[in-house]
This record gives structure tokens, C-alpha cells and sequence, in this order.
């Protein structure tokens, strides 16, 4: 396949960036796409040109690292997919694809398509966690039994890895699908009762002093998020914080 | 309990109670005026009653005052902060793939509404004030029916309401199960209410559409 790639070029995080023109060739549809922006990067290292930087780490859609906006969708034209995980099979030869960052005000640009999502792990140490000390009296984990249906939407809630699809494909920069999954995670097990109000209110402050919008209930952060963390999850953390509001 | 309002959900709650208030309204005003088509005098005695009772005329009214005016206000709040959020956007962003255009075009859909009410308030309801309180007229508990007649002859204003109720079951379209969504309520009935929400969202314009369209051929 031969393609135009159109991407995001900035220096740093303080200088004005680009769409740059690149065309490729050559590229097998079996090809993942950070496979072909290595083809790409090695190309333009020949030609003595500065590389793209991006995101990656795992490679097999568990570490959150990856990003990119793909044609105008986070992580490309697939489903339940991290960009590590989309293969140029789903494009056709000829075509042009556009390769932005993540944007939003609470994710800014550091270099090309790598963005700043430290903005997460803030929110993370405003309660992301249980106060437990494990330290020599690790409890077994089936000693408190739990509901199937509790335990099985925790899970769920606990595959959120964290990487910003959500953040970068709503029209409001709203992290509420982050955030909320962080929450119910916890909201569903008796371990995270003890510190539920503290920890529903100290998340979503931090989320709003980190400069993310309001969500307006679209869906478009659960259509494109790689683990399909669902709604569901923004409702339950809608009740919690509405919850704690009340309890003061 | 403080400062609830100055939270991203605190707002998304206020903005969701204050819809959920405004679609009982809605269905209260169509209930009284699809009277007009069955029933002069029905539509007549709801109206008096509606126009002269002292909890509606006193309390309910204020409330429906303020409650459109809280709805419209926040959503514009909210737009402005939300697009505060994204200060570059995409070169290219295909929101067609993972959202629906009602739920994208909320504030856009909301203001052409409320460009409706303007004229709707102006038409109606500053009348009301005018015949009631400014220039106190005898009152006359059989006016309504005809002038409602009179109000849909204008073919004018019979293609604004089309077009401002289409633009409500757009917004409707978004906005119901959105509030639902909105005060935490996603469970296990959701797909039902996202079905009754569409025939809401459709059915009521749709009908007030239909008592337009009624009157001004009818007569």
C-alpha cells in the first residue's frame, strides 16, 4: 500500500506545531500501525530528518501507553482496540491518514504526538486506592465474599488502562470515563466503602481543577474506548459523588 | 452539600433535574392543548383554570420561569467551559463514528428552541400579562379557544412552530435519556426508558406539531 500520512509535527511543549505531509510505501496490511510509523521513522532517520515521537510500550494493548487520533476517532477506525493493536489492513491503498495527539487543554502536547497524561495519576493519588496495610497480614482475596455480579463489574471497571481515549474522543475533554471506572472499581467491593465519600470527591475535584470538561452524556468516550468501559460506570459515580455531597 | 454547582457533576445534575422539570411541564402543556382539538370548552376550562388559579399563576409559573431560564443559562456555561477544554482542535474528527448529532449539537438545537420561546412568550404569554395584570381586561373564561384559532391562522407562525418542534424532538432526542443518565440512573431498566424517551422525544412535538397544523387547515 502506498499512503499519505498527515502528522502532527511540534518541537516541544512551548512551540507552535503542524500538520507535515509524508508519503509512504510499501506497507503490508499486516502491518500494525506503530509498525508502520517505525518504517516511517527509520525512513526519515536515513534521510537525517527528525523522527516522530509517539507513545508506545507493550505493543499488546495492556499498558495504556499508545495513543494517537487516527482519522478523526482515537486509536483508528476499530473497535475495543488499543493503536498498537490496529493493523493497516483496515486502510486501503491510496488513502490519507490524518495522525494527531490527544487533545485537550488537561493533556498537553510535550513533543509530535506524545502528550503530558500525568494529569491522570494526579487524580489517581487523590483516591484512586485503599488505605490497607499489607505489609505482613495479606488477606486471602476469596475471604470476604462478594456478589458474582458486584465482582464481575469491578472487573470490568478495573481494565480501564488509563489511556486517554476517552479524554481525546469526547467533544468536552470530559475524563468522567476514567474517572468513573477508578471509582466503581471501588464503589463495588466492601473494601472501598471505608474511604467511598473522600474518595468520589477528592477525584472528581482533581479532575475538574485539572481542566477537563463536563460531560454531556454523548457515548463517544465508551464507543472508542479500548476495554468498552461502559456508561454505567459514569451513573454509579454520578450517584456516589451526589451521595457524598449530601452526607457533607 | 456546599458549592455543589461549581462541580462538573454537581452542574451535570442541576442541568439534568432542570430538564426532567421542563418535560413534565411539556407534557402538562400538551395535555391542555390537545384539548383544543377534541373539546372547545375542555380546552377552555383548562385554560381559565391554568390562567387564573393563584398556585399556578404564583408559584408554578415563577418556578417554570426560572427553571427555563437555569436551563438555558447552565447550558451555555457549560458550552463555554467545555470548549474551554480543547484549545487546538483535530484537523480531522469523525464524531459520526462513536456519537449521535443530537447529542453533539445539544447547544445549537437548545438555542434555536429558545429563540422559539422568545417568540412564543412574546406572542402568548406577554398577552396573558397585557389582558390580566398591565391592562386588566373583564374576564372572559371562553376567549381562549378563540384565540388560539386566531394565533394558528398565521401561516407564519404555524412554520415557526414546525420548525422549533422539530428542533425540540432533536434536542429530546439527546436530552431524555441524557438526564436519566445524568442524576445516576442506569440500570436495568435503561433500554426501556431509552425506548419510551424516543417516543416522547418524537410523539410530543410531533403532537403540538399536529394541534398547529389542525387549527390553521381546520378553520
Amino acid at each position: 500500500m502506498n499512503l499519505t500520512l498527515k502528522i502532527w509535527r511540534q518541537k516541544n511543549a512551548n512551540a507552535q506545531g503542524k500538520m507535515v505531509d509524508y508519503q509512504i510505501s510499501n506497507v503490508s496490511p499486516d502491518m500494525s500501525f506503530l509498525e508502520m510509523l517505525d518504517v516511517l521513522n527509520t525512513e526519515l532517520i536515513e534521510k537525517g530528518e527528525e523522527p516522530v515521537s509517539f507513545d508506545h510500550d507493550c505493543r499488546e494493548g495492556i499498558c495504556g501507553s499508545c495513543s494517537l487520533y487516527i482519522n478523526g476517532e482515537a486509536h483508528g477506525p476499530d473497535r475495543l482496540i488499543t493503536t498498537c493493536q490496529l493493523h493497516m489492513r483496515k486502510f486501503k491503498d491510496g488513502d490519507t491518514i490524518y495522525i494527531e495527539p490527544w487533545r485537550a487543554k488537561a493533556f498537553p502536547v510535550i513533543k509530535d504526538l506524545i502528550v503530558d497524561r500525568s494529569a491522570f495519576d494526579r487524580i489517581q493519588h487523590a483516591g484512586g486506592f485503599i488505605s490497607v496495610n499489607t505489609s505482613g497480614n495479606t488477606q486471602d482475596a476469596n475471604a470476604i465474599p462478594i456478589e458474582k455480579a458486584n465482582a464481575d463489574a469491578a472487573f470490568d471497571a478495573a481494565t480501564c488502562i488509563g489511556c486517554g481515549a476517552c479524554v481525546a474522543s469526547c467533544k468536552n475533554s470530559s475524563a468522567m470515563l476514567f474517572v468513573s471506572a477508578k471509582v466503581s472499581q471501588f464503589a463495588l467491593l466492601p473494601q472501598g466503602q471505608i474511604e467511598a465519600t473522600d474518595r468520589v470527591m477528592n477525584m472528581v475535584n482533581q479532575m475538574d481543577a485539572e481542566g477537563f470538561g463536563n460531560c454531556t452524556n454523548t457515548g463517544a468516550c465508551e464507543v472508542e474506548c479500548p476495554k468498552g468501559i461502559s456508561l454505567e460506570n459514569i451513573a454509579r459515580m454520578n450517584r456516589e459523588y451526589l451521595k457524598a455531597s449530601f452526607k457533607g | 452539600m456546599s458549592g455543589i454547582l461549581n462541580s462538573s457533576i454537581g452542574r451535570k445534575f442541576a442541568m439534568a433535574l432542570s430538564a426532567l422539570f421542563l418535560m413534565v411541564f411539556l407534557l402538562q402543556h400538551f395535555a391542555i392543548n390537545i384539548l383544543s382539538v377534541f373539546s372547545e370548552n375542555a380546552f377552555n376550562e383548562a385554560s381559565h383554570f391554568m390562567g387564573t388559579f393563584w398556585a399556578v399563576q404564583f408559584i408554578l409559573q415563577p418556578i417554570l420561569i426560572i427553571g427555563i431560564i437555569f436551563h438555558f443559562t447552565m447550558g451555555i456555561v457549560l458550552e463555554i467551559k467545555n470548549r474551554k477544554a480543547r484549545q487546538i482542535s483535530y484537523a480531522k474528527n469523525n464524531g459520526a463514528a462513536n456519537s449521535s448529532w443530537m447529542s453533539r449539537n445539544m447547544i445549537w438545537t437548545g438555542l434555536i428552541i429558545e429563540g422559539f420561546l422568545v417568540v412564543h412568550m412574546a406572542n402568548i404569554w406577554w398577552h396573558e400579562m397585557m389582558v390580566k395584570y398591565i391592562n386588566p381586561q373583564p374576564v372572559d373564561a371562553t376567549r381562549y379557544y378563540e384565540e388560539l384559532v386566531e394565533h394558528f391562522q398565521s401561516p407564519v407562525i404555524v412554520g415557526i412552530y414546525v420548525v422549533a418542534f422539530i428542533f425540540l424532538a432533536l434536542h429530546l432526542l439527546h436530552g431524555f435519556s441524557s438526564a436519566f443518565q445524568s442524576i445516576g440512573a442506569n440500570n436495568k431498566y435503561t433500554r426501556a426508558l431509552k425506548g419510551f424517551g424516543k417516543v416522547y422525544a418524537i410523539g410530543i412535538p410531533a403532537g403540538f406539531v399536529f394541534i398547529a397544523l389542525y387549527h390553521h387547515f381546520a378553520h
